[in-house]
Parts: structure tokens; sequence; C-alpha cells
């Protein structure tokens, strides 16, 4: 399983200034789990993904432990971390006709996945591959593993795209926003795809996406991330039930699908903070309708209630819990 | 149909005209000649009889779509008429040119895309003294004439040294390492232009690759940076790359000439450097024939190159 | 004095420098340089290029000759000057008529498209069927070698590559708003042509044109070097480099300096165009 702790990631930008994407994050993905990550773009849910696989831009300082089964991932070598990569952590990333090479055959792209980490022969990866398009729902794979990626459609591709993730059965999957590039109704058979291979082998998920519904059909677990942070996680049913950060709260509300009354959506005012100068109390605090002094001046700390977690001052009366979350 | 087939098919349709647009130019040189070609080739003492003479051996009074008719279908047969000085068959004097022009054209080409391609590649994802290396030999390579640096090449490895020989040319056939050494100075002469546009083409075309999201993706996959960087960023690549081989494979066949006139090479350049200033038009339409058909043939394969290479072209207005 | 009173087409010029990049700076100003040495040619040549003199045959350089005596004791440096008097007046005569042919032939087949595209644009692509020098050579070897015949040789290797340019970027005006908008208040094709295609679509012919320009300098000295360009005693460059080959080993610096000259040349428009397209060819319609 994928522990995060405490994961923070500065990355220089112009000028000689730093913006902190993430700024302190604490998650864990158990076996079998998919754990939505949910925040509005520019949130720096996509720089935790790119921390967990190593895959940072260049010059980028990150601090805290990500542990994989119990190992760091911040030690290893380059070498060491590109035998982790594709191996016991893999990414479907978010538009699969992007993430596929043009020149290749989409079935050599799958085959290379699993070459990458296995000596074996060619051939026995090939048929591996072929096996592993049959999984993914690809038709006729075997006359199909030649075809270039632009002979698929977009939902197509993705399910190739998860077939080379899942190649060497990685103890997580990241996968990052692995439908927003696709219609609507392919949306649903990726996202079944997904939780259905993942609860057969046990690989846990850590869902990277802006779109609540999504976490709504197949996330166990939420946590929703606001300017670097992690702001409330929980279940899905306590979450989606009873939001206890104003965040949560707003975030709901402006979902159109989860709004049942009439009229304008509720929207969220003000801006997100600059991250090259973190605010020094909560960073949500200049957005939000129940501030109050507290807020601006020190960050809040984490509680617990009921298994979940929520950064906020309105919760600061509840008596804390176990800090780590099972 | 198989798309790669229809392609390679579609690809032969298109050289055909090209062919025949371009032999009817090289057909009509010695008709647009001002004056009447025959007295600008026999002089001014010529007598009316021999000048009638030379027309008749010409076929010059015959209807113009006759000559050309009578011309290209010598040329299927391999016949290419008779040089109007020695009076020798024109496809034997081809026969032993063409080969020496190929050679040093192919062997340039060959040392450039070794030398290009790898340098290339490190200019796009190598460190900072690479990258200011070999920008400088490409400023130095596209500003500096071919043929004032291969007379530089004379001067420093032929003259001052004695390494080299400064000019001449023994078949490969004959004395393959002799040929080997005479070839060395026109080769580098050509090769460093060459390098420095491949090395331009090769830098600008990888670092627009590398920073395509599949290369993240395949990072993120486990793939060796090695495999990122040489099986897929620089197959991706190759397509601009092949594009430019193909069109400075055409600057070489220019270049050739001048070099063979330089290092005193028996090519079809020199030949027709020779044969204009002869004012031996059946020479000069012979070897502009043979090295427009050769330049032709290359963008051919050129072309198919890249179809290949890259399936989005061999399968673009397929559908 | 204030910037108000330098005459406006001054504080232009001045503008237009600096809104080129550094590297392009220095090509316009090794480009000015050269112009000034060619346009006042006889004021620096210290001697007559053409002056034989038999008791400096091959003399090296010293301070009345800095580059040195050829075989027939003319003054190198004075030949070199001369010489590119002849070589830039090749160079902008054979681009200035390649473009001012490409600027009307690929407008009006990028804006009219269709048929007028079909009779402008086939030809045009026939010229590239062989490659630039041999192209060069097949028109001498109809016409016969001379400077005139050379800068039209050059000025026919660039005009279906300098209408090609044209055609893509009138092409894309074409379908601009600002266009569709002439089009619309009922101007005649002439008038949106000038007042609109032109005026926008002039960067990448312009880019292209400067690129070119350096490389004609090396087509010029390439024919004059095989006996098909400029003639004997007109001095160029490439003709010098022909003759000084024959005394290569005894006097290096009748070859060295106008091929060093040839090379300042094309690095100076080389940097002029990568500049001109960083600015203006945003698209990469040049190749």
């Amino acid at each position: 399983m994928l522990q995060i702790d405490d994961v923070r990631v500065r990355i220089p930008v112009k000028g000689g200034r730093w913006v902190e994407a993430v700024g302190g994050v604490t998650l864990a993905v158990g076996s079998g789990e998919i754990v939505g990550l949910v925040g509005e773009s520019g949130c720096g849910k996509s720089t935790l993904g790119g921390a967990v696989m190593g895959l940072l831009p260049s010059g980028s300082q990150l601090s805290g432990q990500v542990l994989l089964d119990g190992r760091d991932l911040r030690g290893l070598t380059a070498e060491e971390y590109r035998q982790v990569r594709g191996n016991d952590i893999a990414l479907v990333s978010q538009d699969p006709s992007a993430s596929l090479d043009p020149t290749f055959a989409v079935g050599a792209q799958v085959a290379e996945a699993i070459r990458n980490h296995r000596d074996i022969s060619r051939r026995a990866a090939r048929e591996q591959a072929v096996e592993l398009l049959r999984a993914v729902g690809i038709p006729d794979p075997a006359a199909r593993y030649s075809d270039p990626p632009h002979r698929f459609s977009g939902g197509m591709k993705q399910r190739v795209v998860i077939a080379a993730a899942l190649a060497n059965d990685p103890s997580v999957l990241i996968a990052d926003e692995p439908t927003t590039a696709l219609d609507v109704t392919i949306q649903a058979q990726i996202l079944h795809l997904l939780r259905d291979l993942t609860v057969r082998t046990g690989t846990g998920v850590l869902l990277i996406t802006h779109d609540l519904g999504v976490v709504a059909q197949v996330c166990d677990r939420i946590a929703v991330m606001y300017a670097g942070q992690v702001v409330e996680q929980g279940t899905v049913r306590d979450v989606f039930a009873d939001p206890l950060h104003p965040y949560t709260r707003a975030l709901l509300d402006s979902q159109p699908a989860a709004h049942h009354r009439s009229g304008d959506l509720p929207v969220i005012l003000g801006q997100v903070p600059d991250l090259t100068h973190p605010p020094a109390g909560c960073r949500f605090a200049a957005r939000c309708a129940r501030v109050h002094d507290r807020c601006t001046t020190a960050p809040p700390v984490v509680e617990t209630q009921g298994g979940g977690r929520v950064a906020c001052w309105l919760h600061d009366a509840l008596p804390p819990v176990a800090q780590e979350v099972s | 149909m198989n798309p790669r087939l229809l392609f390679v098919l579609r690809r032969l349709g298109l050289t055909i005209p090209v062919l025949f647009v371009m032999s009817v130019v090289i057909f009509l040189i010695i008709r647009l000649v001002p004056g009447d070609p025959v007295r600008t080739m026999l002089g001014f003492r010529a007598t009316p009889e021999s000048v009638a003479q030379v027309r008749a051996q010409l076929h010059l009074d015959d209807p113009l779509w006759t000559q050309y008719r009578d011309w290209v279908a010598g040329v299927l047969h391999g016949d290419f008429g008779q040089d109007f000085v020695s009076k020798a068959p024109l496809s034997e004097l081809l026969a032993q040119r063409v080969p020496v022009t190929l050679e040093i054209t192919l062997l340039s080409m060959v040392l450039a895309v070794a030398v290009g391609v790898p340098l290339g590649v490190r200019a796009a994802v190598g460190g900072r003294w690479v990258r200011r290396l070999t920008e400088g030999f490409v400023v130095f390579g596209i500003s500096v004439p071919d043929f004032w640096l291969g007379i530089m090449l004379v001067l420093v490895c032929a003259g001052t040294m004695m390494w080299l020989p400064p000019s001449g040319y023994v078949p490969f056939m004959e004395d393959p390492g002799g040929n080997l050494t005479y070839m060395i100075l026109p080769v580098l002469t050509l090769a460093v232009a060459e390098a420095a546009y491949i090395i331009r083409t090769t830098r600008g075309a990888m670092l627009g690759v590398i920073g395509r999201p599949f290369i993240v993706y395949l990072r993120a996959k486990g793939t060796k940076e090695r495999s990122i960087v040489y099986r897929h960023a620089l197959r991706n690549a190759a397509t601009p790359i092949a594009t430019v081989i193909g069109i400075q494979f055409g600057v070489l066949l220019g270049g050739a000439i001048v070099v063979e006139t330089l290092f005193a090479l028996p090519g079809v350049g020199r030949l027709i450097v020779t044969a204009i200033n002869q004012r031996n038009y059946p020479v000069v339409q012979a070897g502009l024939f043979v090295v427009a058909t050769l330049f032709i043939l290359v963008s051919l394969i050129t072309d198919l190159v890249v179809g290949f290479i890259d399936p989005q072209v061999s399968d673009r207005g397929d559908s | 004095m204030t910037a108000k009173s330098i005459p406006a087409g001054v504080t232009a010029v001045v503008r237009a420098f600096f809104w080129l990049p550094r590297s392009a700076r220095a090509g316009v100003l090794i480009l000015v340089v050269l112009v000034i040495v060619t346009l006042l040619a006889p004021l620096i040549a210290p001697h007559d290029p053409n002056a034989i003199d038999p008791t400096r045959v091959l003399a090296g350089p010293d301070l009345g000759h800095p580059f040195g005596a050829d075989a027939l004791g003319r003054d190198v440096f004075s030949r070199t000057v001369y010489a590119l008097r002849t070589s830039l007046a090749i160079v902008f005569a054979s681009v200035a008529v390649a473009s001012l042919a490409a600027l009307p032939l690929g407008t009006a087949a990028g804006y009219f498209g269709g048929w007028v595209d079909q009779v402008i644009s086939r030809p045009l692509d026939m010229l590239l069927v062989l490659p630039a020098l041999l192209l060069a050579i097949t028109l001498i070897a109809i016409v016969g070698p001379g400077s005139i015949v050379a800068a039209l040789a050059i000025a026919l290797i660039y005009l279906p590559i300098l209408a090609r340019v044209q055609r893509a970027a009138s092409l894309v005006v074409a379908h601009a708003g600002f266009v569709e908008g002439g089009r619309a208040r009922g101007w005649s094709s002439f008038a949106v042509l000038r007042r609109h295609v032109v005026p926008n679509a002039l960067g990448p012919l312009l880019v292209q044109a400067a690129i070119l320009a350096g490389f004609a300098v090396q087509i010029e000295a390439s024919l004059s070097f095989l006996g098909l360009g400029t003639q004997p005693p007109t001095p160029s460059l490439g003709l010098m480099l022909s003759e000084g080959r024959d005394v290569l080993t005894q006097a290096p610096w009748v070859e060295i300096f106008p091929g060093l000259a040839i090379a300042v040349i094309v690095l100076a428009f080389n940097l002029l165009g990568d500049g001109l397209r960083h600015r203006l060819d945003p698209q990469g319609m040049v190749s």
C-alpha cells in the first residue's frame, strides 16, 4: 500500500522564486482500495501524483515521506526508481491520445511495459500483451496488436494505457483524470473497467479528478485538496452525506448533478491564494463564508471524526483521535 | 487494401509525372540554346555541310515530339546517344562517371548522418557544454562555403602535412584502399555542412518530441532513459530528419559538382561542367538527366521511408 | 536632444533594430559595415584591384597590403573589397528579383486558391524537380556564363521557394477575420490584397529572403569557382578562390581571405534570418 506522509513539493518558477504546489499532504491508499483525490485544477493534485511517481519537474524540492509497501521511495537512485515505476506503481494519465507513442504499435507499447521489468522473450511478452489487451476489452486483440494508436478511438486507447499500466500487477495505480478527455458514455465504461481490474488484483488506486460524480461512482474514500493541502478526507459516504470543511461543502453544492434545488448554482467567490507566498493561516480563509480570527493567524489543526479527517478550526472543539487513517 | 501498399503505389504514381516533366525540360535545353546549337558547338569556322551533317546526326531536323520520343526510347534502353567530342557512346561514359558521384555523395551522407544524428540528439538532451559545442559547429558548418573548406583541408592535410593526396582518383575495384584514401578529403568537405544541417534539424525535432506527454508516460512505465531517447523520441523525430536528409541529398549532388572539380574526381558533376565549357550538349543533356533522376529517386525513397517510420503519414488519406 | 526632434524615419529604424534579437543585431551590423565597404570601395581599397605588379608576385601580407598579393602581383585586399561589391550586387539583385516575382504569384495563389493556385503553383513546382545548383547550371548551359546570368539563375532557384512561403502565409491571412471584414464591406479584391493580405503576410517572405540571401553568396561563389559565373577580370570571391587554388601552398593568403569574406556574409545573413524568424514566423512556415 501507499503511504504519503507530510509531503511538500516546491517547484522553481521565474525570478528565483518557488511555488509550494503541495503543502504537507498526508494520505494513504490501501490494497484494493480506490481513493478519490478531488480539487480544482491547479490545486496540486497532479503534482502530488508526480511526487509519488518520482516525475516532478526538474529542480523541484520534495520533503516528507512516500512509502510504498513500507519502502521509502525518496531515497531511491534514478535506476532504482525506474524499476519501481510501471512495476510497483503505475500511471494512467489524462489524455490517452497523448500518452501513447504515435509511431509504435499499441501492442508493442504494452509488451514494452512488461519487458521493462521482466527478463522475458519478445514472444512471451507479446503473448502476455495480447492477453492484457483482451482483459481490458479490446476486441480481436491478436489482430489489433500491430495497429498504431491513431486507428483506435479515445476510449480504446485508454483501455490500452490501462492494460500497459496493470501489466506488472502494481501495488498502486495513479489514475490522473483518466476519463476527462473521453465521452460521458465511455467514461463510465472505463471507470468500471478500472474498478473491476484493480479490486480483483488488490491494486490500490489513487484516482485524481475534479469531478465529484466520478468519485461517487467508483471510490471508497475521498480526499479533498485545496491550494496544495488536503482539507478533508473520509469515506465517500460520510463526506458526501456530511461534509465538514466549508470548502468541501461549497464544492458539493456547486455540482450540477448533486444540486436538487432549482435556481443558479452557487459559486465559490474569490481567488486561490498565491502559492509563491502561502498564507500563514488557513489557505481557504480568504474565500470562506465562515471565516473568523483564528483562521488567518495559524494553520488549522487536523482533527478526526468517525474515521475521517478535516483541517478546519470550526471543528477544533472535537476530541482528537489517532492520527493515522486506517 | 493494405494501407501501406496503397501508400507506396500512390507515391510511385506521383513520381511518373515528375520524371516526365524533368525529361522534357532537359530535352528542351539543347533546343533552347539561342541561335543554332550545332553552330555554337562547331564554332564559327564550321562549313554549312558539316553543320547540316551534325544536325542530321542529332536528328535536330525532325519534329520536336519525334525527337523526344526517340530520345526517351533510347534512354529507356540505356542508349543516351554519343559524346559529341569523343564520339564514344554516352552510356559507357556515364557507367564510369556515375559510380564516382554516387560514392562521394553516399559516403558524405553516411558520415554526416552518423555524426549529425547522435550529436543532434545530444544537443537536445545533453548538458550545457555539448549544446554550446554543437551550436558552434552548426554555425561554422552552415556559414563556411564547402569548396573553401575543401581547399583549406587540402592546405592543412595534403599541402603542409603531406598526410593525404590533394587530388586524384583510382577506381574502388582496382585499389580499394587507395580509392578510399582519395575519397577522404572530398567526403569530409561535403559532410561538414551536411552534418551541420542534420544536427540542427535533429536537435529541433528532438526538443519538440521530448516535451510531449507520451515521454512522461514512457517514464511512468519504467522505460529506460536510453530507450526513451533513442527508440521512442528519435523515431518520432525521424520524419523531419529524413525529410531534411532527402532535401540535402539534392544539395550534395550540387556540391559534388564543385568538389569533383576541386579534387579532380571523374564524376558526373565534373563531366557536366567540362561539357558546358566545350558546348558538348549531348553530354550536358545526358549528365543532367542522370543527376536529376537520382535526385527524384532519392526524394521518392525518402518519402517511402518516412511513411514506414511514421504510420500516421502512410495512413493519411485512406479512410 | 529629445526623442521628438529626431526624424520619425530614424526612430523607426532604431526601433526596428532593437526589436530584433541580439544575435540578429550583430548580423545587421556586419551587413551594414559590408555594404558601406562596398559602396565606398574606391576609397577603401588602397590599390587598383586589377593593377598587375610583377615585383609583388605572391608577396605576403604587410601593412600596405594586409591580405598579400596574388600570382599576378595584384593586391588581394583591394580585390576582396571589389569582389564583395560584385557578390553583394548579385545577391541583392537575385533575391530582389525572386522576391518581387514571388510576392504577386504567391499572394494570388494563396488568396484565390482553386484554379489560380493550380496555374501558378504547378509550373513553379517543376523548378523544384532539379537540385538547386543543377538548375542554375542548366540555365547557364542554355544562355552561357556571366554575372547577370548567375544572378538570374539564383533568382530562378529562389522563385519557387519564396512563392511557396508567400502562398502559405497568404492562405492563412486570407481566412483571418479582418480580411473577411474587408470583403464584407464590399472592397475590391485588389484593395483587400493591398491593404490587408500583403502587409500581414509579408513576414515569412522576409525571413525566407534573408536566409536565402546568405546562400546566394555561396551559390554565386560556387558558380564563379566553376567558371560559370562572373568572368575574369572582374574580381569575384569565387573566381579569386579558383585562381588561388593553384598557388595554395606558396601563398595561402590568396585563398584564405576571400573564403573568410564569404563565410562572414553567410553568417551575417543567417543571424539576421534566424532573428527575423523568431519575430516574424511564429508558425514556422519557413523551412
